[in-house]
């Protein structure tokens, strides 16, 4: 019933788009900032992946890996602007920012324009996706448990109290945005190289909030939460198109839904990894050993 | 120099509509603090009743108008029940607002294409399309209507919070909810109040809308150029939101005929993301601090 190929390509597309996801749950759940923007980003790394390949004929990972790092240059540029701005300007600003990016190629006729540019080299492969995947997911758990995530996980909880202690709150909110436009700007090239295809309309507002839905969904500060969320609901629509009208309208309910039952997501915070398994597994054996010595 | 005019004109057509959008944005934000970017939703839900009213029940369109509007604010109602109240009760902080606003905009208008459909719909001819003819001037009958309407609404939304007890109380709640919960205020009737004003509003923006152009899911994107509006004009505040409406409206109308039309929307984002950077509280907005 489900071949294998169609199979692939579904794994494949969650692959991708939990890069974006991760950026995210970085941004937002380990850092606390809101972005509707983030799409944008996903567009810079996409069109810049194929300029590189289809016009200065770069190999496929070096024009990745410039895609993500131009996506996190105008983070850099957008942080610099507004990550000043305190409550919901900024993430207004991102969702301006996002928005704006779509218009501009909308009108760029070099690339296509609205009707999008065709004809780009499909280079993703299962592997790559994954090997990429496991590398920032390793990436990503590294700097959250470094001196810098813990930072971030600071200002997120107090940003008042974390800067008298003497935490640069403003470095740690551009680390952050960096990191995460930058694994936006990944997805985004690997997405055009896996579609073989590009068009301006792919990365709508809509699509900023998917991300951050995805985010929430899964439960923010968890990166656990991150990935099993952008399985469920990257893969499981996909799976059941026939209802594709209704997706959008059950999302709404879900966001809402968890906003009010269950705001801390999926997973509330806690990863699962395997010291966590370990500590389970002990705790089990401690406690038949504890019954068996009474 | 006639055609500047004329674009002037065009832009404070569509400017006022702009402001009678841009208004419920910013009543919503003095009072919670936060952009309640479901406001689109009830916006488009509005130019549905509308044409609902219009070709199905065949209403006039005094009737339809009038009854779209009173439909429009009791779903705004109606979402802040089912969607804010509760984090309401829970203190929960602001972007938690802001998500939920999120899925209940994505929820109507999807709930619209998965229903209806997402085809495009013309409302009947209310207004004739033979323009006023003014010296070189041609004003469209939409447009001055639209202006018109637009402007009785606004003065008498102004006229209600700045000269009547209940204003006053819709200002005291958004100055400090807290306080003025302890001088007698019912805060949660106040905020019934102002979704349902900003709903009520909105309707009759979205007939309008819908009027002039064609009704459809996504007029919600276009919505946002309000929501851009009421940021420049500084969130929060009813005459900036009003001010900032018709300026970008006059900027958007003097893009497309000096410039090109496909740069409009554009203009208004960049014009957003400026105004964020150089001036965040907009042109009338308040300062705010951060409370420790």
């Amino acid at each position: 019933m489900l071949s294998w190929y169609y199979l692939k390509g579904i794994i494949m597309l969650a692959g991708i788009y939990l890069l974006p996801v991760l950026g995210l749950s970085l941004l937002t759940g380990f850092t606390g900032l809101f972005s509707f923007g983030h799409a944008g980003f996903m567009a810079i790394g996409g069109y810049t992946t194929a300029f590189m390949m289809m016009k200065l004929e770069v190999p496929f990972i070096p024009a990745i890996l410039m895609g993500g790092l131009f996506a996190a240059f105008f983070s850099f540029i957008i942080g610099k602007l507004t990550l000043k701005l305190k409550g919901d300007y900024f993430c207004i600003a991102t969702l301006g920012f996002g928005e704006a990016i779509r218009l501009l190629l909308d009108n760029i006729q070099y690339f296509g324009g609205a009707r999008g540019w065709p004809g780009l080299p499909l280079k993703t492969t299962l592997i790559t996706v994954i090997i990429i995947d496991i590398i920032a997911v390793i990436l990503l758990r590294n700097i959250i448990r470094s001196r810098h995530g813990r930072n971030m996980i600071a200002v997120r909880e107090e940003e008042l109290a974390s800067s008298i202690i003497g935490i640069d709150t403003f470095k740690y909110k551009m680390i952050s945005l960096v990191i995460s436009a930058f694994y936006a700007g990944v997805g985004g090239g690997l997405l055009g190289t896996y579609l073989g295809f590009l068009q301006p309309k792919i990365f709508s507002l809509t699509r900023s909030t998917e991300l951050t839905i995805i985010v929430i969904f899964g439960g923010l500060g968890s990166l656990t939460g991150s990935v099993v969320g952008t399985i469920l609901l990257i893969a499981l629509p996909e799976i059941l198109r026939s209802f594709a009208n209704w997706r959008l309208v059950v999302y709404g309910v879900i966001v809402v839904f968890i906003m009010i039952a269950r705001p801390e997501g999926l997973m509330g915070g806690k990863e699962l990894s395997f010291d966590v398994l370990r500590n389970l597994f002990r705790k089990r054996v401690k406690e038949a050993k504890a019954e068996g010595g009474k | 120099m006639s055609g500047f005019i004329q674009q002037i004109i065009n832009g404070l057509s569509i400017g006022s509509v702009y402001a009678l959008m841009a208004v419920g944005y910013s009543l919503v934000y003095s009072i919670m603090n936060f952009s309640n970017f479901a406001h689109g939703g009830i916006i488009m839900f509005g130019a549905y009743f509308g044409f609902f009213f219009m070709t199905l029940y065949k209403f006039p369109f005094s009737v339809a108008f009038i009854a779209s509007g009173i439909c429009a604010a009791l779903m705004a109602i109606l979402v802040e029940r089912v969607a804010y109240k509760p984090l309401r009760d829970r203190r929960a902080p602001f972007l938690y607002f802001i998500i939920s606003a999120m899925g209940v905009s994505i929820f109507l208008e999807n709930i619209i294409i998965a229903t209806i459909g997402p085809t495009f719909r013309t409302y009947p001819e209310v207004f004739s399309a033979q323009p006023i003819k003014i010296g070189n001037l041609a004003i469209g009958r939409i447009d001055l209507t639209m202006f018109i309407i637009s402007a009785v609404f606004l003065v008498l939304l102004i006229y209600l919070i700045d000269h009547t007890k209940i204003g006053k109380a819709i200002q005291a709640t958004s100055f400090n909810m807290k306080a003025s919960a302890l001088m007698g205020i019912n805060t949660d009737f106040i905020i019934l109040l102002v979704f349902g004003l900003g709903g009520f509003l909105a309707g009759l923006a979205g007939v309008l809308f819908g009027m002039k152009y064609t009704v459809y899911p996504q007029i919600g994107n276009i919505t946002l150029k309000s929501f851009i509006a009421a940021v420049f004009g500084g969130l929060g505040s009813l005459q900036g939101a009003v001010i900032g409406s018709v300026l970008l409206g006059i900027i958007e109308t003097i893009t497309s005929g000096y410039i090109s039309s496909q740069y409009r929307d554009l203009i208004a984002f960049v014009l957003l993301i400026f105004i964020l950077v150089v001036r965040p509280m907009g042109l009338m907005g308040k300062v705010t601090e951060d409370k420790a």
